[in-house]
């Protein structure tokens, strides 16, 4: 029998460093070829590490949230005939470019923290506790797989430490056989802000208790990214109210007619139409700003970023040469973009090099928003709600449904005046919507 | 009038009341526990304790008269005696130096026992009246109703006389000669099953076509058989119409023939019923479960303040659960956070051979919906029962298919009472299979059994 260390791949792209997201095996599990070990996450995406070899996993080597470097040792395995590291030897240092929440590195003994600096005499006859974890995967935020009216399991002890500690067992994950339930998952549980049962009517009783979260994966990355725009950016925001009545009318004639065959339409397409369209007039809105090298680049092609809600967070998949598609086509890839994200399945091209983003909170209401730009970008459209208002025509009042487009812009290099102009020739056209359709 | 205030008040000093106002004393809470009879309730002077010296009487006696017949084991004895008045001043030892233990136990823990009947004026304030001296009014801000059950009397065997009820069956003077026996549930075949011991003629009338209807039938099988052996009539599917003392017991087959067991004495055991009633509790308008009051998982009733446990409350009848329903009210009543919930309650039947059942027979888990492997071990197979001539019975396991959790243990067999607390303990604990098949049983014991139980419903049993 050997050791095998899988280390982090070079996942391309330049990428020096990635994010652990999640282990799917854990110290004892028995992995096959090409078996998926774990989830990290680059700039953009989230990639699995298979694993090169059938074998036994000995131990891991990081925690989820870590940021480890490519080449860094992540999983060691017992494997079948040599392997690629000799049995004892002090396994290579997890290096970790930023110090994660809990660190592991943090906890060792200084003698087994060791490694580049001591001369090799020196660290061969250590022991090497390895710095390397073998401990169970984190418990207090797992899932709680039981049956609808299934008592959870454990045992009278267990059942009464959680009737003091005031938590609901029906809630708690248990890590033992048959899902029995321990005091280390209660304590989990706990610890990780575990639902507090009420006593009596709780409406007005105190709360008490926090609950500390760690921005890691792609929270962290939205709040680096979000953090970058507006500490880089000097954003200014301009709102414009647009009448859609028309638009809407169109809109529910092309659902009504061609809805069945070809698809049903948002708004999103008409908006996208028009943009591709203003643009055309106002190349310095499609473009990105590299201020370290200062150099505004301009597109040709409108590659729309599509601001999207997933479980894990805000993503902006990228719908690539919007201006060459027509509103049924653009339908689609903005659906098909967007659900690459949702599910997880979107590659890390889908997930860069978008030329301007379109961020929609119709759903949500709202009266005006102030989006923040996508870095490296210049300009974001945000969409608000379509409501209906009564409206001065020719002295009379007439319903018609009016539409915020809220819209940020980098100072920089966009003055006021064209991005008021984008948006006004914007309005013009969705207002207009047969305009959309004249070359 | 004297009056007294406090804020626990206990209802009857059988297990159930008597365990809570122990375990209120130890919490500090201020107690008055009253009670008209003997502290301990059914359970310690006419039901558990009783019944079971009886039957270790029983027992001895005829494995005296087994070893003057001539034992395989090669004793030999003179032909043995019984003085049954003996036998009940034994057996009135044990329950008044239990009962006298109990009453300790309170004073210890600072509970003041006011001797008399309760009578209830409102959810708060409780008349005692004592059989001789002044009348106590006891205010409380706690009440708990632990008044147990009482055995059901048949409209055409009215107790007394020749007819008695478990209580009168437990403290005879004489031994009839002929006893019938009305009801095979636990209670009339464990006295019956005594009183066939200690020499009496024994018929059983039972309504079900089957003896112990609570239990499943490869699990009584057992009993049945030893019935039969000793020699215990069985009428099964039959009715009671009456007694007289010339013709006996008038009994009714299920195909309407109407034929005389003739008896000298008449046990009625048909059941128990909660005490609900004589004692004011009417008044309180409580929610009631049928026959019995409505409680919460930590025993509250429909009133504030106002608790039961116990028989009162429903089945399973059993002294055990009113104990660990009586430790969670004082528990509850000194602030602490407790509910009632237990996986499993254990009840064993002392018919010889016991019978024990924890947690879900097959035939429940099926029912339920729960797919399940079962697996029994037969003591034929135990080293120990051989040496103890003990081989009649098993040990069943129940276990869910996917994840091996064990769901049940039944048991029947010589001494597998003692079983039960395993049992219990392995179900409370949530242990698969595998747990119990992993624990090293000393060998040799009856125990063993249990583990290769487990191993056999996983497919490798050593010994069988």
């Amino acid at each position: 029998m050997g050791i095998y260390a899988i280390r982090v791949p070079d996942i391309g792209e330049g990428i020096a460093e990635v994010e652990l997201v999640t282990w799917h095996v854990q110290p004892g599990d028995v992995v096959a070829e090409d078996q998926s070990i774990a989830d990290v996450m680059t700039d953009k995406a989230t990639v699995e590490i298979p694993s090169p070899v059938s074998g036994k996993v000995l131990a891991l080597g990081s925690s989820v949230g870590d940021t480890i470097a490519v080449g860094s040792e992540l999983v060691r395995l017992e494997v079948e005939g040599t392997g690629n590291l000799k049995e004892n030897s002090a396994p290579a240092p997890v290096h970790q470019t930023q110090t994660a929440p809990v660190s592991i590195a943090k906890i060792e003994p200084p003698a087994a923290t060791p490694a580049r600096a001591a001369p090799p005499a020196e660290r061969a006859p250590a022991p090497a506790p390895a710095p390397l974890r073998a401990s169970t995967a984190p418990r207090g935020n797992a899932i709680v797989a039981r049956a609808a009216g299934e008592r959870p399991l454990a045992s009278p002890a267990v059942r009464q430490r959680a009737l003091d500690m005031g938590l609901e067992l029906r809630y708690v994950h248990g890590s033992g056989p048959a899902g029995r339930i321990s005091h280390d998952d209660l304590d989990a549980h706990a610890a990780a802000g575990g639902q507090v049962q009420s006593q009596g009517p709780a409406g007005y009783a105190e709360r008490h208790g926090e609950e500390v979260i760690s921005v890691i994966g792609l929270r962290r990355k939205i709040a680096q990214k979000m953090q970058e725009s507006k500490r880089r950016i000097p954003h200014f925001s301009y709102v414009e109210e647009i009448d859609v009545t028309e638009l809407e009318a169109l809109r529910a004639r092309l659902n009504q007619l061609h809805g069945a065959t070809r698809g049903k339409l948002t708004v999103l397409p008409f908006l996208a139409r028009a943009m591709v369209l203003a643009l055309r007039d106002f190349p310095q809105i499609n473009a990105r700003y590299d201020d370290e090298a200062g150099v505004v680049t301009r597109y040709a092609g409108v590659h729309l970023g599509v601001a999207t809600q997933t479980d894990g967070g805000l993503m902006v998949p990228v719908l690539r040469h919007a201006e060459a598609l027509d509103l049924w086509a653009c339908a689609a890839g903005i659906a098909s973009v967007a659900e690459g994200a949702r599910s997880g399945k979107a590659a890390r091209d889908a997930l860069s090099g978008s030329t301007i983003t379109l961020t929609s909170l119709g759903a949500l209401g709202g009266i005006a928003s102030t989006p923040v730009i996508n870095h490296p970008e210049v300009a974001i459209v945000g969409v608000n709600r379509i409501v209906e208002r009564p409206v001065l025509r020719g002295g009379q009042v007439v319903g018609r449904l009016l539409m915020n487009l809220s819209s940020s812009f980098d100072h920089r290099v966009v003055d006021g005046m064209h991005a008021a102009q984008f948006i006004q020739a914007m309005r013009a056209l969705l207002e207009t919507p047969a305009l959309l359709f004249v070359e | 009038m004297k009056d007294i205030s406090t804020k626990l008040l206990v209802i009857g000093g059988g297990p159930g009341g008597y365990v809570a106002a122990i375990r209120a004393g130890q919490l500090g809470i201020p107690t008055v526990l009253v009670e008209g009879e003997r502290l301990g309730g059914t359970c310690l002077t006419i039901g558990c304790i009783p019944s079971k010296a009886l039957i270790h009487a029983a027992h001895e006696f005829e494995r005296a008269q087994h070893q003057a017949g001539g034992s395989p084991l090669g004793i030999r004895v003179q032909s043995p005696s019984l003085d049954i008045a003996q036998t009940v001043r034994w057996k009135e030892g044990i329950v008044h130096r239990l009962s006298g233990g109990v009453g300790a136990l309170l004073r210890k823990a600072g509970v003041q026992v006011v001797k008399g009947w309760a009578h209830i004026e409102d959810g708060k304030t409780v008349r005692v009246e004592p059989a001789d001296g002044e009348a106590v009014r006891v205010r409380c801000e706690h009440l708990l109703l632990a008044t147990g059950s009482a055995p059901v009397e048949l409209p055409m065997l009215p107790f007394g006389g020749p007819v008695v009820s478990s209580t009168g069956a437990l403290s005879p003077e004489t031994l009839p000669r002929r006893l019938v026996v009305v009801g095979a549930g636990y209670i009339g075949l464990e006295l019956g099953m005594a009183y066939r011991k200690l020499g009496a003629d024994v018929a059983v009338v039972e309504a079900a076509q089957r003896i112990l209807p609570g239990y499943d039938e490869e699990l009584t099988q057992p009993v049945l058989d030893a019935l039969e052996r000793s020699g215990v009539v069985l009428h099964l599917g039959c009715s009671v119409q009456g007694y007289d003392a010339q013709h006996g017991v008038r009994v009714r087959s299920a195909r309407a023939d109407e034929f005389a067991l003739p008896a000298d004495r008449v046990l009625v055991a048909v059941g128990r019923k909660p005490c609900t009633t004589g004692f004011g509790m009417e008044s309180l308008q409580l929610d009631m479960a049928g026959r019995f009051v409505a409680v919460d998982a930590q025993c509250r009733t429909s009133m504030r303040n106002v608790w039961a446990i116990g028989d009162l409350t429903g089945d399973p009848m059993l002294a055990h659960r009113a104990m660990a329903q009586g430790e969670v009210v004082a528990e509850v009543i000194a602030g602490k956070a407790r509910r009632f919930e237990p996986m499993a309650i254990p009840a064993v039947c002392f018919t010889d051979p016991e019978v024990v059942v924890v947690g879900r027979t097959p035939g429940e888990a099926r029912a339920a919906g729960l797919d399940c492997i079962d697996a029994a071990f037969p003591f034929a197979a135990n080293g120990r029962a051989m040496t103890l001539e003990a081989t009649k019975g098993f040990v069943r396991v129940v276990a869910r298919r996917d994840n091996h959790l064990i769901v049940g243990w039944q048991a029947v067999g010589q001494g597998v009472a003692e079983l039960s607390a395993a049992f219990t303990l392995s179900i409370e604990m949530g242990a698969r299979l595998e747990d119990v098949a992993g624990t090293i049983h000393a060998h040799p014991t009856l125990g063993e059994a249990v583990q290769e139980a487990a191993l056999r419903a996983l497919g490798h049993a050593i010994h069988i």
